[in-house]
């Protein structure tokens, strides 16, 4: 999978019932929030600021936001390895990852 | 180097030209002041915190703040891309701030993407490129006027209030060629 190969930051969580992955930008707000409301619902989480890594790790990200029929827009979650929300959603984080 | 004040100060005058407000969270605002600051000393300008950019002025250009996308989202959605600028409803709690879709077009947001984003797409097939053109055509920008002081703008639709006198949007009219040939 291409997403392995990228260095992810991982957060600690007790809710470890899916696998999140954040693609976020490290100067965003919303990309804040997301990271935020994952912390406090305790979600276990990988993200990676997509503005700090390199340009062959930002194609990477861009290819997999693109491959899964999304825009590359941030934050983009993936949860599960299928399901992609764009933009800070809180109802449907909340719904996706039964908190 | 910029101070987080400096950056305050500068889009509390911006949103005041434009008549918008500042978003009213905090918390929030400070987040992306600090973003707006980052970038800045990252790249030498303040581009949007909230979108991917280049790090080079000609192919960021629409997304330094304020972007080209701010008048339009805040006037749509009550909120600009990041949410740094609000309308006054929202400034007022009347309406709460929700994520605004990416008004942006595609082949702009690739260019951060770099050279390999350039090589590694697929060629656009004829099909897509007529689509690209048709999208691009639809933004049509026309000269306006403020009638009451005669600020002229070049853009899709007038400002909110006149940055000059504050008029209100609508007292700008639509500046239209003569193209028929004058009589002589």
């Amino acid at each position: 999978m291409a997403t392995s190969r990228l260095e992810t930051v991982k957060v600690s969580g007790a809710n470890k019932k899916h696998k999140v992955l954040l693609y976020a930008l490290s100067t965003c707000a919303w990309c804040k929030l997301t990271k935020k409301y994952l912390g406090e619902n305790k979600v276990e989480y990988e993200y990676i600021d997509v503005d700090l890594c390199s340009e062959k790790d930002r194609e990477t990200i861009r290819n997999d936001i693109v491959k899964r029929g999304s825009e590359p827009s941030y934050p983009t979650i993936i949860i599960d390895n299928k399901l992609v929300i764009t933009g800070f959603r809180k109802d449907k984080l909340r719904e996706a990852l039964d908190l | 180097m910029i101070t987080l004040e400096q950056v305050r100060v500068r889009a509390e005058a911006d949103a005041r030209t434009a008549g918008c407000y500042l978003n009213p969270d905090k918390e929030f605002l400070n987040n992306l002041l600090e973003g707006l600051k980052a970038n800045e000393e990252r790249y030498g300008y303040p581009s949007c915190p909230c979108r991917l950019a280049t790090g080079k002025f000609e192919l960021d250009r629409d997304i330094i703040c304020p972007c080209d996308y701010r008048d339009p989202d805040v006037a749509q959605y009550g909120a600009c891309y990041c949410a740094l600028f609000v309308r006054k409803d929202v400034f007022e709690g009347k309406k709460p701030v929700e994520p605004v879709p990416e008004r942006r077009p595609i082949d702009k947001q690739n260019r951060a993407y770099g050279a390999t984003a350039e090589i590694g797409a697929p060629k656009p097939s004829e099909k897509t490129a007529i689509q690209v053109t048709r999208e691009k055509s639809q933004i049509q920008l026309k000269m306006w006027y403020c009638k009451q002081c005669g600020y002229v703008c070049f853009r899709e639709e007038p400002p909110y209030i006149c940055p000059i006198c504050k008029a209100k949007k609508e007292l700008f009219a639509e500046i239209t060629m003569q193209t028929e040939p004058k009589t002589s």
